[in-house]
């Protein structure tokens, strides 16, 4: 090809449309943003955000109706990007997430009323310093954030690709662009400014370094490769390279290379998923961050990451199989075992839920270590479980309120149950979902992910992983105790009624722990037709 | 199909559960009714099922079966079916629950002077979670698939934590505050000590899946499949696997039974939750566990069970002792009866893994004795309890002065606790003994002592509290009131009852019990004769 002579680039539009419908939708918020007057910004927005989301819905329904999840399995866009089940799985998931916390994002009957406007959980004006002039007067003249759509809608798109990612360079470029928005989107909490940003900087910080990671190890593998693309990797690992490029004769097929630059990718994407050891951040971010966007982030962010993961490790790394298994048997043994041990000590509920997550993190690893189409499914079924399930939960801490806002510091939930027995109860169904107990849908998950590790030989780590589960439902039971039999404080929190968004939420999340715990069939079938990736 | 009986008698009291705690929180009174008339037609359903069940000769082993498919993905099946064990475990449950809410009636009542809130419900609620363990316990009974069982196994753990922790008898030592925090920490207890049993068991369960999908076509929990499977050599466990999945499925059973050494949780919960709530967990729930030893541990793992069985022996036989002398030293007496159970719990453990006919037959009605027997106790003793406010046996002397009937009730209760001809645990205890003494010949002498043991606790608790001068401050102590005589009246009657005339019950039981025997005793036909088996070893 002659270097001077672009070829227009052929992209199949269609079966990209998830994630374009997404990112135009997210564009016209921009828009909108820019030229709507300030009073019709927020039902604008989140028209837009709930058509977009609930149009990539459908595009992603229709095109798995089309075959593309299994038979029209495909890469796109020139080899970069792949349609197939699990991505398309993912989506689907990532965008009912994403539709979900537009919900949540929008709730604005929790704050109390300030100057006779209804605000939202987010400042009114970030940029201001916190308790300073500049604050309060946009706080008097009634603004708010309406730009939290657009990000959230930004962050979704990052997240539709990031699964579907089949060549290095969009790896990387899938993940800053979801992950910017959300280092924007922790640092905008209405309360608790500075701890809110103090979380984005050191979410910012970290992921950064995290980001350096992936991109150098993308660096190392091109230098062992000669490409970027999945396939390309993959076929010089298995030692059938399609060319060699002639410039990188002396380090392509170099086994270092390979070798640290496959693990400083994967560390990359064990740092989204929030894995020991690169957990660091999850607990001061998750508390930190608004609630609605934690709860967005701790749903969403795994299942994309846990998606780019699996398709790294299945389609480029298999090869390699014997050098990462061992590994991530460590990592998800940490994962689980830190998070549940860590957990105990924890007095903040949104701490604590965060540690729960590293724990959960390590459970999902355990079906991706099983490398097979089994594991695959586990983990897309247990995604799915996965997410709603904390949707929901952070859903419920939105409402739990005193005068400082969220009430999030677990003494002042003594007696909960009490007071409002229906939301402890929904609350004490979510943390038996995490618990893994029967009859939920964290325990179909749990018993997907180990039955998938069990089967390819990891009894080691179910064995494990049923321990850490016992150690973990310990916190999760604790909740429930100090909900149901402790007596209500007299200065305790009260329990916000919410719009019905926030409650379709809540009712939401609860159906769907119920439902893929007692009748999870159609899914386990979704989640095992889905658990092949195109090549 | 023919009417599902068995899901019906599960689902009755599942819908009651939904029902009773739906009702309004001033309608307290027709919630406990609601409660009662669903527990009586699930008591109703248990007779059809029993008058259904087949003895005769010929009959299949697992009768009344329903079969449907419910999570293909994971072979897991909803299959019911009962033998003559499970029936016998069904009617006891059905049963005993229309007396536990009897004996419960006001145990969740708002406390005087307290007007409940207007949306927190505690008497719906206890009603409710009664109902729903029931469901959960029957449906455990029930179940041939391993995978259905041990949902029900594990699920039943939440209703029964909120029974613990949500409800006291306000009898405390240490005041409101603090029975609360003992409260919660016997429901926390509880709850590991049962949960973790349960996790280890759904790491034996996942294995046994894999064992099967590495030799059968597919993966099944279905128990009837894989015994099939098994006689017909289609599945062999490596020995290590069956040995591995066995200690999985028993330590889940042994701290659900609960055996010495996993049994501390037992006394915390039975201390601190009521009365009815107590039997609830002794009689009903924990007999789970030593059903399912029979039926899952040796149905599934023989040889494993033949392995295991001296360590087993060895474990029950120190339940035994260590439970009755435990129960000795006790002051406060419904730790006194847990400690009780726990020796009871040694002999039923005993006679399954005797494995003779006489020992497993006898472990069987021992289950079922030993939940009334200990209803009748436990409830008698809540009665006396929520007079006096205190469970101190200290605080009691010469009771049957004032309260003849209350004494008389506590009085037969505890002979059958301890075991005298003529109640239904005779029966039961002498088979077990009887059972091991023809194989286990020194640990069936070793067991003997408890029954010693049983008559000094509970004649000593009986001369403590009923005899001698009378305490101050129960002068006016009520005798029992209609609402209670009519509670303990029919189980003390049930009680003689199955003391003369046992055999509708065994006629029942045997032939499970063959089969369960048959599987276990391929190599080692075990002669059905006692006394010639006595002589030669």
């Amino acid at each position: 090809m002659n270097p001077g002579e672009l070829q227009a680039p052929d992209i199949e539009w269609a079966a990209l449309s998830p994630s374009l419908i997404v990112f135009g939708a997210a564009i016209i918020g921009v828009l909108i943003e820019a030229f709507a007057p300030r009073r019709s910004r927020y039902p604008a927005e989140v028209f837009v955000g709930i058509a977009g989301l609930a149009g990539a819905f459908a595009a992603v329904v229709a095109l798995a109706a089309g075959g593309h999840a299994t038979t029209e399995a495909q890469v796109a866009g020139m080899g970069s990007l792949a349609v197939d089940g699990p991505a398309l799985f993912l989506q689907g998931l990532i965008v009912l997430v994403g539709l979900v916390s537009v919900f949540l994002f929008a709730e604005r009957r929790l704050e109390p009323a300030l100057h006779g406007q209804a605000v939202d959980s987010f400042a009114a004006q970030p940029a201001a310093v916190p308790g300073g002039k500049a604050e309060a007067a946009a706080e008097r003249a009634g603004h708010t954030t309406t730009e939290i759509f657009p990000l959230l809608l930004f962050a979704i798109g990052g997240m539709l690709l990031f699964p579907m990612a089949n060549d290095l360079l969009v790896l990387f470029i899938a993940l800053e662009v979801l992950s910017l928005p959300l280092y924007l989107l922790c640092a905008l909490a209405r309360r608790k400014r500075l701890l809110s940003q103090e979380a984005a900087l050191k979410y910012f910080l970290l992921g950064a370094f995290a980001s350096a990671f992936l991109l150098f190890g993308i660096a190392m593998l091109y230098g062992y490769a000669g490409t970027v693309s999945y396939a390309g990797i993959a076929d010089v690992v298995s030692g059938e390279p399609a060319a060699v490029d002639a410039g990188l004769a002396s380090t392509m097929g170099n086994d270092a290379l390979l070798l640290i630059g496959g693990a400083m990718v994967t560390m990359g994407l064990l740092f989204k998923v929030g894995a020991v050891p690169f957990h660091m951040w999850t607990p001061d971010v998750y508390q930190g961050a608004p609630t609605p966007v934690t709860g967005f982030m701790a749903a969403a962010t795994k299942v994309a990451a846990f998606g780019a993961l699996l398709r790294l490790l299945y389609v480029v790394l298999p090869g390699l199989r014997w050098d990462w298994e061992p590994v991530l048997w460590g990592v998800a043994i940490a994962s689980m075992v830190a998070g549940a041990v860590v957990a105990i000590t924890q007095t903040d509920v949104k701490r604590l839920l965060a540690y729960s997550s590293i724990a959960h993190a390590g459970f999902i690893l355990s079906g991706v270590v099983a490398v097979s189409e089994d594991g695959v499914s586990s983990v897309l079924f247990y995604l799915s479980a996965y997410s709603f399930v904390t949707l929901g939960a952070f859903a419920v801490v939105t409402l739990v309120r005193d005068g400082d806002g969220e009430a999030t510091h677990l003494s002042k939930w003594a007696g909960l149950g009490r007071r409002s027995p229906l939301l402890a109860a929904v609350f004490a169904l979510f943390l038996l979902a995490f618990a893994g107990i029967p009859l939920t849908s964290g325990f179909a998950g749990k018993f997907a992910v180990f039955r998938a590790a069990a089967d390819a030989g990891a009894m080691g780590l179910v064995i494990v992983g049923v321990l850490a589960s016992a150690i973990a439902a310990f916190f999760y039971v604790r909740v429930i105790v100090l909900m149901f039999f402790s007596e209500p404080k007299a200065d305790g929190p009260s329990v916000v009624i919410p719009s019905p968004l926030t409650m379709s939420v809540v009712g939401l999340a609860a159906a769907v722990t119920v439902v893929l715990g007692i009748a999870p069939q159609f899914f386990l079938d979704l989640a095992s037709d889905a658990g092949v990736f195109v090549r | 199909m023919s009417f599902p009986l068995l899901t019906a008698t599960a689902l009755t009291p599942a819908i009651g559960a939904i029902v009773t705690a739906a009702v309004p929180a001033a309608r307290r009174t027709a919630a406990k009714w609601l409660a009662l008339l669903f527990s009586l037609a699930t008591a109703g359903f248990a007779a059809a099922v029993l008058l259904r069940f087949d003895t005769g000769d010929g009959a299949d082993r697992f009768q009344l079966t329903e079969s449907r498919s419910w999570i293909e993905d994971f072979g897991v099946r909803y299959e019911l079916g009962v033998d003559g064990i499970g029936v016998a475990m069904i009617a006891l449950t059905a049963v005993l629950i229309p007396f536990l809410i009897g004996a419960g009636w006001n145990d969740a009542d708002p406390k005087e002077g307290q007007t409940p809130a207007t949306r927190w419900r505690p008497t719906q609620g206890f009603f409710a979670l009664i109902l729903a363990v029931e469901a959960m316990v029957i449906l455990s009974f029930a179940a041939t698939d391993v995978f259905l069982f041990y949902i029900f196994f594990e699920a039943m753990l939440i209703p029964m934590y909120f029974l613990i922790g949500g409800f006291g008898d306000r009898a405390g030592e240490q005041g409101e505050e603090g029975q609360a925090r003992q409260r919660s920490y016997a429901a926390v207890k509880f709850l590991l000590y049962n949960l973790a049993g349960g996790l280890i068991m759904l790491a034996a369960v996942i294995g046994l899946y894999i064992a099967t999908a590495d030799q059968l076509d597919a993966g099944t929990f279905s128990l009837q499949a894989i015994l099939d499977a098994r006689a017909s050599g289609d599945l062999e466990l490596a020995t290590g696997t069956e040995r591995w999945l066995f200690l999985g499925f028993f330590i889940a059973f042994a701290i659900k039974a609960p055996l010495w050494p996993v049994h501390t949780w037992l006394p915390n919960a039975m201390g601190e939750s009521t009365a009815p709530v107590a039997v609830l967990i002794t009689a009903v729930v924990d007999k789970v566990g030593t059903f399912a030893m029979l039926r899952f541990c040796l149905g599934l793992f023989p040889e494993a069970s033949e392995w295991a069985t001296p360590v087993v022996i060895t474990l029950a036989l120190v339940s035994i002792i260590y439970g009755a002398l435990l129960a000795l030293g006790q002051r406060d007496m419904k730790r006194l009866i847990a400690y009780a159970s726990v020796s009871h719990f040694g002999f039923i453990v005993l006679g399954i893994f005797a494995m003779t006919s006489q020992g497993q037959g006898g472990a069987t009605l021992y289950m079922i004795n030993h939940g009334i027997a200990t209803a009748a106790l436990m409830l008698v003793a809540g009665f006396l309890i929520s007079r006096r406010g205190s469970r101190l046996i200290a605080d009691y002397g010469g009771v049957q002065k004032t309260a003849p009937m209350l004494a008389g009730t506590f009085l037969i209760g505890g002979l059958a606790t301890l075991s005298l001809p003529g109640t239904g645990p005779f029966v039961s205890e002498f088979l077990v003994l009887v059972g091991t003494f023809s194989r286990y010949e020194v640990a069936g002498i070793i067991a003997c002592s408890g029954i010693v043991l049983a008559a000094l606790y509970v004649l000593v608790l009986y001369q403590r509290t009923m005899t001698g001068p009378l305490k101050e401050g129960l002068e006016k102590l009520p005798d029992l009131k209609v609402r209670e005589l009519a509670v303990v009246g029919p189980l003390i009657g049930l009680l003689l009852f199955l003391g003369v005339y046992p055999k509708p019950l065994t006629d029942i039981v045997n032939p499970a019990v063959e089969h369960t025997l048959s599987d276990v005793e391929q190599t080692d036909p075990q002669p059905h004769v006692p006394e010639v088996e006595a002589t030669r070893e």
